[in-house]
């Protein structure tokens, strides 16, 4: 009976841990499929807003009208039909909300039931007119003539560069500065963090005293405890007017204050992973490098950091991965603007803290909703890859070491 | 220990029975987090009076506050702008009727920092500047020196409130810097000297200089107070509104009369915002 017993509960706590791994599996698969099932929404997409039209009057000879062109059209940067291939005529921007310029209230009904009517007829009496208008009021006796809208294609979502997704009246996804953002951030960041992390691990495996290692270790880790809103904060308090002042810049708010910070988040993963490497030599190694005169320095040059070569690496693409998909730090730091960057030194816009940033005010299912789920599928591919190269270069450290 | 079981049951029951049938008074209010601080205020100024109502107030910004509403998932949507026409097509198409009420003014004054000699500018320099077309200070009537933009951050009310009511509907530049809040923009424009951005009202503090803004092509320039507001002379000035289902008028009309009565207003008053009255 006894037996009996320990062995269903034995079962018991097999079919537990199974249960909990699968479930895992099953929520993570969960996650990626539904944030590709929104992302991939985004293709092929109009890109004007949905439900509107943009109407022209059915006597111009304009066919089409890219989205960049309707843009600087309602920006009022092109405003003369002849530049699009029509006629040298000045354009009439025409909204919805324009249209109690033309009609009284009287004329367009109490319950606004003649605004199609009117509408249609003043697209056909004014030739130059381009009309941003509901789709459903172009129905039926709809007199003017409507432009079909571009679409969001693969290549100019990755390769665009301009981002304007809540443009009026057609939105811009273009995502080329937020992945060249994204990837100088990071860059910067580990090109700080790498050195100092490196030299704390091998101080704290090869150099420091036991008592002076647990006041360190303790501090160290202690780093990943800090909330990265912290971090934040005091970046746009410390750093970002120190790096205005350092290099005499109009504006404190780049990439490199982003770098910064998130060097200093990225510091505890990276002296973790590389002192347990260094940690790893054998001591035959090192004392037998020792035997044959050579210092501690050389020992440590020559034998130690070759040998655990594969676990720095991986302590240095782990860094980079916790890099690229930190948040809200580098929202508040690194000035947002979404501009392709010429350097560390001017504003940027990252991936995460775009879809932080404008996810509250999309409409669900919109437009915009899809291309930030987009901007999702690419971080996620960004921080995979990173995941395999790392798998790559600890399976190879094991094979070398057997 | 069955019994204390038992007894523990019976009040969890009590309890949920209790707020069943007040139910009545049990508004959940949704939206902008320019409204969210007044909004809360008046929930709890309000539940103390009359004990045995509930308000719950979320934020998240004035397009959630909408989403919600669509939903079903909250009583009143907050916002700091008019329903969208788009968003008004959705609901017109769900079938729903709402009912639209300004609750409370608010004023967007134009900071810069204290240190830029410049003291007033007009609706079209603030354009130009805004869409990136005047980099500057000089084309503006200051020193030989750039000029850094902040915007609010696209899912913000006041992003799209300066937009149509100071851009004239363009799109902002791609060059400008956006924040996620007003109190980053705050201590943005007081450590750049060349800096310039938007806050509301109630935020504006002495580390930063405010803006006197002409909407007359430079005839006559006014502060950013809340007396000029009130009095209608200050031109960036919106109005919060709140949106409810026709179908609960009853249920939400004491809490608007609440909000709307003097003592109400009084309460906008003492947080920086611009009363109706």
């Amino acid at each position: 009976m006894k037996k009996f017993f320990k062995r269903f509960s034995e079962k018991l706590v097999e079919g537990a841990l199974f249960l909990s791994s699968s479930v895992t599996t099953f929520v993570v698969l969960l996650i990626v499929i539904f944030l590709f099932k929104e992302g991939l929404g985004v293709i092929n997409e109009k890109t004007v807003e949905e439900g509107f039209v943009i109407a022209v009057n059915k006597n111009n000879r304009v066919n089409t009208i890219s989205t960049e062109q309707i843009k600087n059209i309602f920006d009022q940067n092109i405003t003369n039909w002849e530049s699009l291939g029509g006629e040298n005529d000045s354009i009439i921007l025409f909204r919805i909300d324009d249209i109690s310029n033309y009609y009284s209230d009287e004329q367009l009904g109490d319950t606004l039931q003649n605004i199609p009517y009117c509408i249609s007829q003043l697209i056909d009496s004014i030739p130059e007119i381009i009309a941003f208008i509901p789709e459903k009021y172009t129905s039926k006796e709809f007199k003017g003539r409507v432009i079909n809208s571009d679409i969001v294609t693969v290549s100019d979502f990755i390769g665009g560069k301009e981002w304007f997704p809540t443009a009026q009246p057609s939105a811009q996804f273009g995502i080329l500065p937020l992945i060249l953002g994204t990837l100088w951030v990071s860059l910067g960041a580990i090109l700080i963090a790498l050195p100092l992390g490196l030299a704390t691990a091998i101080y704290l495996s090869e150099i420091a005293s036991p008592k002076m290692r647990n006041v360190i270790k303790p501090l160290v880790e202690l780093l990943s405890g800090i909330p990265s809103v912290v971090y934040g904060f005091f970046g746009l308090i410390v750093i970002v007017p120190m790096i205005q002042n350092v290099f005499g810049l109009p504006v404190g708010e780049t990439g490199l204050a982003g770098s910064i910070v998130l060097g200093i988040m990225a510091l505890p993963t990276i002296i973790t992973i590389s002192e347990d490497a260094l940690r790893t030599t054998p001591r035959e190694m090192k004392e037998a490098s020792l035997a044959l005169g050579a210092n501690r320095w050389q020992t440590v040059l020559k034998v130690t950091i070759p040998y655990s070569a594969s676990g720095i690496t991986a302590a240095a693409i782990l860094g980079i991965g916790r890099a690229i998909g930190e948040t809200m730090a580098v929202l508040m730091v690194t000035g947002n603007a979404a501009v392709i960057p010429g350097g560390l030194l001017e504003p940027v816009r990252t991936i995460p803290a775009t879809i932080a940033a404008e996810l509250g005010e999309t409409a669900h299912g919109g437009l915009h909703y899809k291309a930030l789920f987009a901007l999702g599928c690419i971080l996620f591919i960004m921080t995979m890859v990173i995941n395999l190269i790392v798998e790559y270069i600890s399976s190879k450290r094991k094979t070398k070491v057997q | 220990m069955k019994r204390i079981n038992l007894v523990t049951l019976i009040a969890i029951i009590a309890t949920v029975t209790v707020a069943f049938t007040t139910g009545d008074t049990n508004i959940k209010i949704k939206g902008s987090d320019t409204v969210l601080p007044l909004s809360q205020k008046f929930a709890e100024v309000y539940m103390k009076k009359n004990p045995g109502s509930k308000i719950t107030v979320v934020g998240g910004g004035s397009g959630v506050g909408f989403a919600s509403f669509l939903d079903g998932t909250t009583d009143i949507a907050m916002a700091s702008r008019k329903v969208k026409m788009s968003e008004k097509m959705k609901l017109q198409d769900a079938g729903k009727s709402y009912k639209e009420v300004i609750i409370a003014y608010d004023a967007l004054s134009v900071i810069v920092n204290p240190k830029n000699k410049v003291s007033q500018l007009t609706r079209e320099q603030l354009e130009g500047i805004f869409t990136g077309k005047i980099t500057n200070w000089k084309d503006v009537g200051g020193a030989d020196q750039k000029i850094i933009a902040y915007c609010r951050e696209s899912s913000s009310g006041t992003y799209e409130f300066f937009k149509e009511h100071v851009m004239n509907n363009k799109n902002y530049g791609s060059t400008l810097l956006n924040m996620p809040a007003t109190g980053a923009i705050v201590q943005s424009v007081s450590q750049t000297d060349g800096a310039i951005g938007y806050i509301g009202i109630a935020y504006l503090e002495k580390s930063v200089k405010d803006i006197k803004v002409s909407y007359d092509k430079g005839k006559t320039y006014v502060e950013a107070t809340v007396a000029n507001a009130k009095a209608k002379t200050y031109p960036i000035t919106r109005p919060l509104y709140y949106y409810y289902l026709a179908k609960d008028e009853n249920k939400i009309k004491p809490f608007i009369t609440f909000i709307l009565s003097n003592e109400g207003q009084k309460l906008a008053g003492d947080l920086g915002y611009v009363p109706l009255k």
